[in-house]
């Protein structure tokens, strides 16, 4: 069916030969964009509805007085269901130290719920295919579970602000009360919001793939930063940290790196790099931790990723 | 009508104190808009901003934002 329209855009609206690079790459372009809109547009809303149940208080009461290990698995997985804007990043910390959460296991649900999660699931899904998607997932998770561990076993609860020990709020897991059709509305918000957001971003990025899908020979990246070089991972993860965007605006890079012949455990140690540290986010994080923290907690995140990086290189 | 939109100041709940003073006006309500920037007072409500409160009661909470009609119509419009 989609395949379809764009055969019939390309061959017979625009009349391009197949066979040509540009009908290739214009192919790409239009079949792509239908299959990724149709995706991101399904998959936010089931996720949005999903998440309708997980609101953070009721993660924060799933998550309190959890042990290290069990707590850090439980926390890597709500973080990728409970919405969570990192602008909240502050209420959602002072609330899991006050009700117990273990600073391990917060940072956990921290680490995991900006790096997995739907708009970079249904992207890798549609341009890598299922087997790339859950691995990436499969990374994520790993991430945030053991940043999370070493976090909690440093013991670095005294380079929290003070404050954050201090306030007192007695917030229970009081949540607006939600019904089938509330939780159906919010989803069609979402869903709304979040193309709004994200569309420019997704067809730049099958633009990219388009052309590169077109006209770049495969393996131009290879001899420079493929499996042979050792510090390829090590690298990526630096060039992305500082680097800043989200899911949907990574990917047109990520796609092209990988089109370009970059082996798998470098480029999603890149996109990991990208999402997972943030100098906005690291700015809002910064009114909770003191500088030290925010250094230790960087430094543990680039390790972490390079690990994960080199795993996959590894085993793939 | 008391209300406070509650948010450390993120670009969302500029726009949600935007929308609600928006919808005051069209519906002509008498209300004062209050921001609330000071976490405990934020995490009385909400861990999730940007929050509305209305009459001390906390009808919206976190992203995304509710759509212009929606607040609204927990205005009482």
């Amino acid at each position: 069916m989609l395949k379809w329209i764009a055969d019939t855009v390309v061959f017979k609206l625009f009349g391009l030969s197949p066979q040509t690079k540009l009908a290739d790459a214009l192919h790409f372009f239009v079949y792509d964009t239908l299959k990724i809109f149709l995706l991101l547009a399904v998959v936010i809303f089931v996720v949005s509805f999903v998440r309708s149940f997980f609101p953070p208080e009721r993660t924060k009461k799933i998550l309190s007085h959890r042990r290290l290990f069990i707590g850090n698995i439980l926390a890597a997985l709500l973080g990728v269901v409970t919405p969570f804007c990192s602008c909240s990043a502050v209420p959602l910390f002072i609330g899991f130290v006050e009700a117990g959460v273990p600073l391990g296991v917060t940072f956990s649900f921290l680490i995991s719920s900006p790096m997995v999660n739907e708009i970079a699931v249904v992207l890798l899904y549609g341009l890598f295919g299922w087997k790339v998607t859950a691995i990436y997932i499969g990374a994520g998770l790993l991430v945030a579970i053991f940043g999370g561990m070493i976090i909690g076993k440093l013991g670095f609860e005294k380079w929290i602000e003070e404050y954050v020990y201090k306030i007192r709020t007695g917030q229970g897991s009081d949540v607006i009360k939600q019904g089938f059709r509330e939780r159906l509305e919010y989803a069609k918000w979402n869903t709304k919001d979040i193309l709004r957001r994200v569309w420019l971003f997704i067809l730049i990025a099958i633009g990219i793939g388009g052309f590169i899908h077109g006209y770049v020979p495969e393996d131009f990246l290879t001899r420079i930063a493929g499996p042979g070089n050792p510090l390829a991972v090590p690298a990526a993860v630096l060039l992305g940290v500082p680097l800043y965007s989200n899911a949907a605006g990574v990917i047109p890079i990520v796609y092209a790196l990988m089109e370009k012949g970059l082996s798998m455990g470098t480029v999603l140690a890149f996109m990991m790099a990208v999402t997972a540290l943030s100098l906005p986010e690291m700015i809002i994080l910064r009114k909770v931790l003191k500088p030290q923290m925010l250094g230790v907690f960087i430094g543990i995140m680039t390790l972490t990723i390079i690990s994960v990086g080199y795993l996959f290189n590894a085993i793939l | 009508m008391e209300i406070k939109v509650l948010g450390p100041g993120c670009p969302n709940c500029e726009e949600m104190k935007r929308r609600v003073e928006q919808a005051i006006k069209e519906l002509g309500i008498n209300a004062t808009v209050e921001k609330v920037t000071d976490m405990a007072e934020i995490m009385k409500y909400t861990m999730s901003t940007p929050g509305l409160v209305i009459d001390g009661k906390l009808l919206h909470a976190g992203k995304p934002l509710p759509p212009f009609e929606k607040i609204k119509s927990l205005l009482g419009g």
